[in-house]
Parts: structure tokens; sequence; C-alpha cells
């Protein structure tokens, strides 16, 4: 199994790395990078604990080879914030006790970015559905919605 | 622990709702979980798990596995020892199967290498012979005479006869004279019920680090819910003094019970000591379904008598629980809570414990409880609705309060039972109009909460500032409360004060984190730590003023005198005692170290709307709201989540989540996309209402809230659903197949 | 494991066609990652076949429109034409997985990892979709219908692979929907699933319809025996019920963890009565 060499962008940074042609994004982030933030629930693509962002598209790195990352764009939970200002997502998180054990929050942080990029109004109903592929046992999701919501609401009046 | 005398009623800082201090780790990524410690040099751990649900494991052969390249070690059962506690064999037999492989997924041999691929390869390598024996994964099924033995030898004697070998134990709880009960009854309704075993489901994978090193001494760092545990344990099998074994809790990615106990640390040790090297074993989530812990299943018959106006002159229940291959207690829990809610003046309840081909069963939230207080509150609510009764009024007529002797045994102290379900009544939720295909449920939960051994060490920085070391790992915001605890104590802010949980080695035992017990017990000692490190502040300041100790007292974080007699002297803070603490004494602390009891028992009830498809048999839960008496929040929002955590557990439990086994005893659903637990869009709001009833055995009163939550959920989902539909569901999971069938059935 | 990228429709056949051990085209991976990570299968290379030229096109064609097979549920949820032509394709499609999964799953993915509950597939089908292929033989037009042949397996032959789906056109007062059976409301596995495709005429009369149904038997079943029920009808209780009973005589299907056979049976037929409704509704009939 010959390694393969990639060419990609991690937060905005130029990276390059080497890995096994089946080896995943997702081994790749945490074992070659050190971006341990994404977390692997499940490896199979049922938990979204290890959610990222290709080219701008909410995926599940577990389920992308870190070949199919060479000439592309990944953003990770260790991108959200600017220096030391948190995201309002993430502070609204803390703020709203939307996180009980926290191994859920890297990939829902990520996922709920994603919606209110797209969707910076959304209902809760439609929160739901899109966060639908992020497991939490911890919360029973409420406060989760909730935290999303008051953040959104922050966004859109900043 | 004796009552507190001097309880306080006016907070300032405990029952807000600060940030967690571990919160910008957790959500930036940074926190440090199971899966995340690395080490130099650190070889990849691998088990090799049985095929079989039952079978003799005649031979391993390893060589061809150790011969490969980049195989560091190869361990089996022959590489530990015989541990003389029945219960660590039993751990240890569980991690490494020893002679006969008990149920599917069950470890028989693992290997570390210098690569995942390796280590993969290698287990490939590693040729079992098994011979293949018949198995049993039904609890009915494996008490039958003549049922394949799971284990031989291990039943108690005071097992009544006509059992197979499979049922290891019988208890018997209750009081009174049942017949006479039944006789005085207008109503008797006697039903039978089954519970699906079910997966705590935590997101994150069991994880470990393992380093031994070859003068004997040895780190292990794992995602638990107890270090101290994880040290007696794993000291033991691998036969070392605890002195030489160092753990070290990770953060931990929701353990619910299920990381209370071992699964691969003493492989990883194992390995560690073989080759030389760190081993880290991370699980697959394919894994952990397979051999970590579900709960129990459960067989149970219930039988309650009740006036025409709603008075239960008896009950009765027989819990039939089965708890995979190894003997456990958790139906004892079962017996003993099935009918904690009601003052009851004839009450039985015999509960079995049963083997089965099927992955040793571990705690989960309030283990035993929920699935025999489902049984019970489903016959009454049947009971209700054949005597056109309301159900919350029946609850009111029968409840336990203070003074009424337990099902169980004990006499309950001050108890939220009764303020808790009259909190209901009065709730809009509990007269909201419903919908067609809609039904509401209700039902009541209990659990005893623990407290436990517990050690604290509290330390006033230099500047004033205040270290917490506690040992309990943070599962839910705990860190929070426990500087909230010791910034009301000492009188400063929030801000002031740093909790961290400490390796085995920095603190005295601590007990897991569970019975709900970390923020009672640790936040109690907390407490005391406080008022020890007051009373030497008080000590050093009155010695400054040249005034005896009792005549200094401790107020808004400040040493004053305690009365105009004391002499007048300006307060002393805090930070100003701590700065001179070099010329008065030297550095200034406080311990507490307790086995506390005194956790105070805790109710609540949950009201549950849904809806049904008539024609698909799908239920939608449309409402819910949960109450609980919390004792005192003292982070109300750490006790909400623990309030709707719970209550969504419940609803997946008694909705979708089962450990489906085939005819071939292996496990079908080991995966999330079939063990179904809730997603986001599967719920509604989780409306919460905390009651706060101080418990007596507490300073602030705080009393344990994570566990009860989980209780209620079956029983009300159960109820709602029932109601909805007309006819009465007998079997968890109410999957949408056995709700069909049973709308097409007659009434 | 060897991974490639070819740039052109010859050269990944060339890879797959002379591959001596195992080969797996890669399109989103939502299959075959979890494939590898199970141990259920072990390729020897992978053919990623996203950088093909148009391969990612949503291209509009005699009044229908191409669909690349590396074209994504989220980017095909996101095209205004597609979605207003065949809501029910695109309803289907969005059904599969999370969102995550959708922002990788395709349809030729669905389709050619064979999967009996898979949920484009039905959709597809009442469609009248047609897949295009590339093989060493060239390239070739299959119906969608016609691919999957047992659970797992595909007519696709060695070499071949699908680099286009056409949804063709549809006349006015004409729709399709969509429906599925799962436990949760998402991420889950349909149990049973039907696609319905009718057309009205001006006083909102079927004069035609396509039914198939997922899930309830080895592949994806078409069933000329439900359509017959509700063409000439305005869909009227009587004849949706008639659908609804033929749909369930038609069903060959299995019990498993997922749903029992008698479950299966029963609801297909509440799904396709219910999928009829709303089809009929969206070209613009009156129930
Ligand atoms: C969490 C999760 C949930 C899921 N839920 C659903 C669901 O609800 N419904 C459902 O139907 N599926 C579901 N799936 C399965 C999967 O997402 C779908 O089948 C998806 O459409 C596959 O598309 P893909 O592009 O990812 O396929 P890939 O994984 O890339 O490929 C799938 C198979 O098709 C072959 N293949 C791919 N493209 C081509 C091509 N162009 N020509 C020939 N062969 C090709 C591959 O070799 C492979 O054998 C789920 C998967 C996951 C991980
Ligand atoms: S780890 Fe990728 S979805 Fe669970
Ligand atoms: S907070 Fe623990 S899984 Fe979400």
């Amino acid at each position: 199994m010959k390694n393969l060499h990639i060419s990609t962008t991690v937060n905005g940074d130029q990276t390059e790395f080497v890995c096994a042609p089946d080896e995943t994004l997702l081994d790749v982030l945490r074992n070659r990078l050190g971006l341990t933030g994404a977390k692997e629930g499940c490896g199979t693509g049922d938990c979204g604990a290890c959610s990222v962002t290709l080219n701008g598209r909410l995926v599940c790195a577990c389920l992308v080879l870190g070949a199919e990352a060479d000439g592309a764009e990944i953003g990770t939970v260790e991108g959200l914030a600017t220096g030391d200002h948190l995201h309002p997502l993430q502070s609204n998180f803390i703020e709203h006790a939307a996180l009980q054990c926290g191994v859920c929050t890297p990939g829902i942080l990520v996922a709920a970015k994603a919606l209110l990029e797209k969707n910076p109004n959304p209902t809760d109903t439609e929160i739901r559905y899109w966060l639908a592929g992020n497991l939490c046992r911890c919360t029973g999701y409420d406060k989760i919605i909730k935290a999303v919501q008051i953040a959104a609401a922050e966004m859109r009046n900043a | 622990m004796a009552l507190d005398s001097e309880k306080k009623q006016v907070f300032k800082v405990v029952g807000t709702r600060p940030a967690r201090p571990d919160g910008i780790d957790k959500v930036t990524g940074r926190a440090m979980y199971g899966a995340d410690a690395t080490a130099p040099g650190m070889l990849v751990g691998r088990i090799l798990r049985s095929p079989h649900a039952h079978a003799i494991i005649r031979s391993i052969d390893t060589s061809a596995a150790e011969a490969l390249k980049g195989v560091k070690a190869v361990v089996t059962s022959a590489d530990f020892g015989a541990p003389e506690d029945e219960s660590i064999r039993d751990v240890q037999d569980n991690c490494m199967a020893r002679g006969k492989a008990l149920y599917h997924g069950h470890a028989v041999a693992a290997v570390a290498a210098n690569s995942a691929v390796v280590a993969s390869q290698a287990l490939k390598l590693i040729k079992v012979d098994y011979q293949i024996l018949p198995h049993v994964t039904d609890v009915d099924e494996a008490m039958r005479p003549g049922a394949p033995v799971v284990q031989a030898d291990r039943a108690f004697e005071n097992v009544a006869a006509g059992f197979s070998e499979n049922v290891t134990s019988q208890c018997e709880f209750g009081h009174g004279d049942l017949e006479a009960g039944f006789a005085k009854a207008d109503k008797v309704i006697e039903r039978s019920f089954t519970t699906a075993a079910t997966h705590q489901g935590y997101i994150e994978p069991h994880a470990c680090l393992a380093s031994m090193t070859p003068d004997g001494k040895g780190d292990l760092w794992c995602c638990t819910q107890g270090q101290f545990h994880v040290r007696t344990v794993c000291a033991e099998i691998m036969g070392m003094d605890a002195s030489q074994l160092r753990v070290t809790a990770s953060e931990i990615g929701g353990g619910f019970g299920g990381k209370t106990t071992v699964f691969i640390e003493p492989v990883a040790l194992a390995l560690s000591r073989k080759s030389g090297r760190p081993v880290k074993i991370v699980m697959t989530r394919d894994e952990v379904f397979k051999a970590t812990g579900p709960t129990v299943s459960s067989s149970m018959d219930v039988k309650i008598g009740m006036t025409k106006d709603g008075r239960i002159t008896a009950a009765q229940a027989r819990l039939r629980y089965q708890a995979g291959a190894f003997p456990s207690e958790t139906v004892t829990y079962g017996a003993q809570s099935a009918f904690a809610a009601y003052d009851l003046k004839a009450v039985e309840t015999i509960g079995w414990n049963v083997l089965t081909n099927r992955p040793k069963e571990a705690a989960y939230r309030a283990p035993g409880a929920p699935m025999a207080i489902y049984a019970v509150e489903s016959v009454v609510d049947e009971l209700c609705q054949e005597l056109s009764l309301d159900p919350l009024d029946v609850r009111l007529k029968n409840a336990a309060d203070k003074g009424t002797k337990s099902s169980y045994g004990p006499t309950f102290e001050a108890i939220g039972l009764r303020a808790t379900l009259e909190a209901a009544k009065a709730h809009p939720h509990y007269t909201a109009p419903l919908g067609v295909n809609q039904g509401r449920g209700l039902s009541c939960g209990f659990w005893f909460n623990f407290g436990g051994n517990t050690c604290v060490s509290l330390n006033i920085n230099t500047d004033g500032t205040v270290g917490i070391t506690e040992g309990n790992p943070d599962i839910g915001g705990s860190r929070a409360s426990i500087s909230q605890m010791a910034a009301e104590e000492l009188g400063i802010p929030y801000e002031k004060v740093r909790t961290i949980i400490a390796d085995t080695n920095s603190l005295g035992y601590n007990d897991v984190t569970d019975g709900s017990r970390v923020t009672f017990s640790v936040g109690l000692a907390t407490i005391e730590a406080a008022r020890n490190a007051i009373k030497v502040m008080c000590g050093r300041v009155a010695k400054i003023w040249g005034i005896d100790e009792d005549a200094v007292i401790w107020e808004d974080g400040c040493a004053k005198p305690s009365g105009p007699n004391a002499g007048s002297f300006d307060p002393m803070s805090i930070e100003e005692i701590a700065a001179i603490s070099a010329n008065t004494g030297g550095p200034i602390a406080g311990h507490f170290e307790v086995n506390a009891d005194g956790a105070g028992v805790s109710f609540g009830v949950h009201l549950a709307d849904v809806e049904v498809d008539p024609e698909t048999g799908a239920t939608k839960v449309v409402r819910y709201t949960v109450f609980q008496d919390a004792g005192k929040a003292v982070h109300p929002d750490y006790v909400e989540g623990q309030m709707q955590g719970g209550a969504v557990q419940g609803i997946g439990w008694a909705l979708n989540e089962e450990y489906i086994y085939g005819k071939n005893g292996l496990l079908q659903n080991p995966g999330f996309l079939d063990y179904r637990i809730p997603v986001a869009s599967d719920l509604p709001d989780i409306e919460t209402v905390i009651l706060e009833i101080p418990n007596p055995g507490h300073p602030y009163g705080v009393r344990g809230v994570g566990e009860t939550p989980i209780v209620p959920p079956l029983a009300a989902l159960s109820n709602a659903v029932s109601r909805a539909i007309g006819r009465r569901m007998f079997e968890l999971p109410m999957s949408p197949p056995k709700l069909l069938k049973a709308m097409s059935q007659k009434r | 494991m060897r991974y490639e990228k070819p740039s052109t429709a010859q050269e990944a056949t060339n890879l797959l066609a002379t591959e001596p051990g195992i080969a797996r085209v890669l399109s989103g991976g939502t299959d075959v990652l979890v494939q590898i990570k199970a141990g259920m299968i072990e390729p020897d290379l992978i053919v990623d076949i996203k950088n093909l030229d148009r391969i990612r096109d949503i291209t509009p064609e005699q009044g229908g429109f191409r669909i690349g097979a590396a074209v994504s549920g989220a980017t095909l949820g996101e095209h205004a034409g597609v979605t207003a032509l065949w809501p029910g394709v695109v309803e289907a499609f969005e059904l599969i997985g999370s969102t995550q999964v959708q922002g990788r799953a395709t349809m030729a993915g669905n389709l050619c990892n064979g999967s009996p509950a898979a949920d484009s597939v039905p959709a597809m089908v009442a469609a009248n979709a047609i897949a295009r292929i590339a093989g060493p033989d060239g390239a070739r037009n299959c119906p969608v219908q016609d691919i999957p042949v047992s659970p797992g397996r595909t007519a696709l032959a060695k070499g071949e692979f699908i680099t286009s789906i056409f949804l063709p056109a549809r006349p006015e007062r004409a729709a399709d929907a969509y429906l599925r059976f799962t436990p949760r409301t998402e991420m889950d596995i349909a149990v049973a699933s039907a696609a319905v495709s009718l057309e009205l005429d001006a006083d909102g009369t079927c004069t035609s319809a396509r039914i198939a149904l997922g899930a309830i038997a080895p592949t994806v079943v078409l069933v000329d025996a439900a359509s017959i029920c509700i063409i000439g009808t305005k869909l009227d209780a009587t004849s949706l019920e008639a659908m609804s009973e033929a749909c369930s005589a038609a069903c060959n299907p299995i019990d498993d963890k997922r749903g029992t056979v008698e479950f299966r049976t029963r609801i297909v037929g509440v799904l396709a009565k219910r999928a009829a409704l709303i089809a009929y509704k969206r070209a613009g009939g009156r129930a």
C-alpha cells in the first residue's frame, strides 16, 4: 500500500500530509494533523461527531478518504473561533448549557454553523431536521436547539 | 452524616447559572477525551471477539500473529491470573474470555502493533478453535430447567427450586398481609410485561492508554466514571499494588453508568506490560454495542388491588431480569424501587437474576428501576381507566410521604413526591386538550440516590483564590456546581474558584460518579472542606487580633469580630489572610473525607402526550413535561439538562431502542443506524419544572437529580399510547409493528 | 489498496476493467467507506469518479434533466428546475441519511449499491429514469429499473459505471411523490417505501401512473396491477383502496431486524395510497 502525498487547506491554512489510500479524513485530522476536535463516535456516518466541511459542504469526516482532500478546503471546529474571539454559536452553547459531556459538541457546532450560513433564520423544526445526523445522548437536544436559535438571532443582529 | 443544623436558606451563588469551567475547551475542540491521548512510542491495541453466542474455546493459536512484522504483543486469558475476589474475576473474564466465550462479541485475544493496519491483520491470523454450544438469550427461556447453562455453580442457595442453574439470585421485599389486602379491593388487575435490553448509548466509545514499565509501575489514562474504581480493579487483575498504578480520568463523553466498570483497561495494561510500550485501545462502535454494558432486559408480573375510590389495598410484583453472562444485583434495585412511590399496607416484590448468553449488564441510569416502575405504573393506569379515576388523583391519594414505611423497608424523611404530583396537576399541560389519535400518559419515578466515599481538598492560594481537587469525573457540569458551593460557603465570587479532577495519586479513594452522588456528596465534602479552611483562617486572624478563636466569625469572604465584645477590628478579607499566610503558620487548606449517607431519595413525575398513526403504528411525542424534586438546584441549567436528557433516553427506550438477537444468538443491530436512539427531529421541546424540597441530609438541601428522570418515561409513554389507541400495551419498545398489530386486534 | 482519480471516463473504465482484484467505483463513499470500515469489502482498487468531466453537472436536456453521477443530494436539492419537475425523485434522494450524508451521497451510488431499501431507486423507477453507462465497449443507456438484479448486485458488467441519470420531460398536470416508513423521523433505513408518478388530464382524471415499491422484495418492484386501479379515476377512495391492496399483493418481503413480513405488506399499501394523493395534489388534481 503506497502512501499518498496530499495538499489541502485546513481552516484556511495550507496543509500537506501523507496518508494511506484507505485512511479516512477523520484519521488524518486526528492522527496526522493533531486536530482531535472532530470525534469518532461510530466511524460509519451515523453519529455526526466527526462533522467537518469539505469545500463548504457539511460531511462526516469518517466517510471521506484523506486522499479526497487533495486540493480541497476543509473546515473543522478548531477553525470556528477567531483568535480569542468565540463564534456566537460557541459562546451561546456555553452560556445556555447546550452541552453536558461535550463530545457531540464539536460536530454539532460545525453542523449548526453550516445551517446558519445557508439559512440565517431557521425554525426549530428546520434546526431539528438539519441536526438529525448529530446524535447527542446527554441533553435531549432541547438546550441545543435553543442555543442555536439564540446564536442565530445574535448573528442576524450583528 | 448527621442532620445539619445550620441549614442555609439564602444563597448568593448556588442557584445561579454561571459558565462552566470546561466550556471553552469543549466548544473549541481542545478538551481531551479518552481517544485523544497519545504517548511516545505508542502502539495500537485491538481485540479479537467471539463470532459465536456460546462456545468452548478449545485452543488459541497466536503464533502466526506474533510472527507478523510490527506485532509487539499478543495476549489471551493465559496472560491473566485468577483474582480471588469473585466479582473482580468476573470483570476479568468479561474483559478476556477464559475457557468459554459467553456471548457474541466476548473478547478472546488481543494484539498490540505499530499500526492499526498491522493490528487488524494480526487479528485475522489468530486461530481460535471453538466448540459451539447451545445458547440462550431470552430471560424466560433461560430460567426453564433444561436451558443451556451459561455458567455453572453460580447460584446462591436462597434461589427457590424449579429453575435452571442460570437463575443465580433471588431477592424479596415487602410487608403486610397481601391476601387480606387483595380481598379488600374492588378491582384487582394482574398483568405481565417485557422490556428489551437497551444501551447507555454514550457517543464516546471506550478508550484508554496504558503504559507499564519493567519496574512494575503503571499509568493509565481512560474515559471512566471512576478512576479509583478502575485502579482497584486493574491493580487486582494485574497483581499490582494500588500505589504503583496511577489512573487519570480523561474528559468523558457520556457514561450514564456504562463507564463505571472496565472492559479494555486490563487488556491494554497486559499488552503494555508484554510489549514494553504504551498501548492505546479505542473501541469501535460495533464493539461498544456487542461487548459493553447494555441494561437488563426483563419479564415481569404485577398485580395490584384498588378500591372504587382509588386506594391501593395490596400490590405484588415478580421481576425476572436477565443481566447477561455474569451474576448481577440489578434486580434488587428493581424490586426495591417498584412500589417506592406508594404508601402501601401490603406489598411484596420478588426478583430473580438470570444468566444468558449476552454481554455482562452494566449500570444504566437508575439501574433496575425503570422497568419495574414501568410495569407498576402501567397497572395503576389501567386500574384508573377501569375505575374511571383521575390518574393524578389516584397517585396523590396513595403517595408516599414523610414518615411512610417504604415498600423496601426504610421510613422516608422529607420527600418531594406530593409536591411534584401537585405541580403536575396544576400545570397547564395536564388539562390541555388532546387532538385525534392522541393520548396522555403519566408516571411517577423514583431513585434512591447514593452518597458514598468522597474526599475533597480545598486550597486557599496565596492570592486568596481557591483551588479544589476532587475525585469524580465531570459528566455534565459538576465542576461548575462544586465551585459554586465552595464560593457560596467562602463568600467569594464563583470566578475565584477552580475545581479540578484528580488522578488516583492525588486524593483518597472516591467512589465512582454514579448513584447521582456527585453534586450531593462531593458538594457536601466541599462545603465541609471550606468550613475547615474557614476555621483555619479564623484561627489565624484570632492570633493576629489577639482574641479568642470563637470570637472571630466568617462573613462575605472576610473574618470579622463576632460582636462588639470581641473587640473592634477591621474585617480581614480572604485575600489579606492568604497574602500573609506564610507569616501566620503557612499554607491554608481545608480537607474533608466522608462516607456520606443521607443522599435523600428523589421523585419525579412525567407527563407525555403522543400521537399514534392508526395506519402505520408510528408514535410521535407531541408534548412532554418533567417535574422533579431537586432538593436544591445548585446550577439549574444542569439540573434541567439532566431532566431533559434522562427523559429522552427513556423515550428512546419506550419507543424504538432494543437489542435484537437472531435465532443464532448473534446481535443483529450493533450500530447507531439500527439501534435507534432518538434524533433531534424525533422530539418536541422537553419542558421542565424543578421543585425544591430540601434534603435534610445535605447542608444546602441538595439531592441527586441525574437518574430519576429516566424512570418515568417508559410508563408515561406506554400509558399515553395505550390511551391513544384504546388498547393496553405490555411490551417495550412499542415499535410500530407491535402497535399496528395491537391496533388491528379486537379490543 | 490503490486510490485512483482518473480525469476521463475512458481512463476510469480501463482501470476498472483491467484490475485483477476487487475494484470499486467511489462516488460519495457513504456506502463504500462504511463497507470498508465494517470489513465487508476489502477493495484492491478505488476509482474516484468525481474528477470526470461533467460528472457533477445538472444539464437540461429535451425538456428533462441529465444529472451527473457525482451530483450529491445537497446539490440536487438546491436545483429549482429538477425540484419543480420531479419533486418525488428529489424528496426521495433527500431522505437518504443526514445532512452530512446528503453532502456526499449520489443517486448513482444509491442505485449501484443495490440495497432493496435504497430510497431514490423507487422514485427513479416511477419516473422512468434512464442511466447512461460508460464501459469498455463505449456508452449505453439502460432504464434504472433494469439495473438492480438482486440485493447488492447490478446489471453492470466489469469495467462499466454510470456517468449520468436522465430524468425525462413530463407533460403539464403531472407529478410524483415518494414516501417511506421508518421508525425514526431521520437517520433510518426504509422498512417499506412507495413512489408514485402520475399524469392527469384537464379534469383531473389520472391518465397514466407508475407505482414503484421499495424494501418489500429483493429489488424494487414496479406494480402495473396497482397503476391500473387508479388510471381512469380521480383517485376516489375505492380505487385507492384497490391500488393499496394491489401493492400489498405485490410484496415479497422478508422478516428482519427492521420489520416483519406482515408489517411491510400492510404499510406499503398505506404509503402508496398517501404518496398517490400527494402526487395527485402536486399535479393539480383535487381529491
Ligand atoms: C448514516 C447513513 C445513512 C444512510 N441512510 C440511507 C437512507 O436513508 N436511504 C438510502 O437509500 N441509503 C442510505 N444510506 C446509504 C447511502 O448513503 C446511499 O446508498 C447513497 O446514495 C450512496 O451514494 P454514494 O455516492 O455515497 O455511493 P458510494 O458509497 O460511493 O457507492 C455505493 C456503491 O455504488 C457503486 N457506485 C457508486 N457510483 C457508481 C457509479 N457512478 N457507477 C457504478 N457504480 C457506482 C460503488 O462502487 C459502491 O458499490 C445511508 C448511509 C449512511 C452512512
Ligand atoms: S464518527 Fe463519523 S459519523 Fe460517527
Ligand atoms: S453533550 Fe454528551 S453527547 Fe451531547
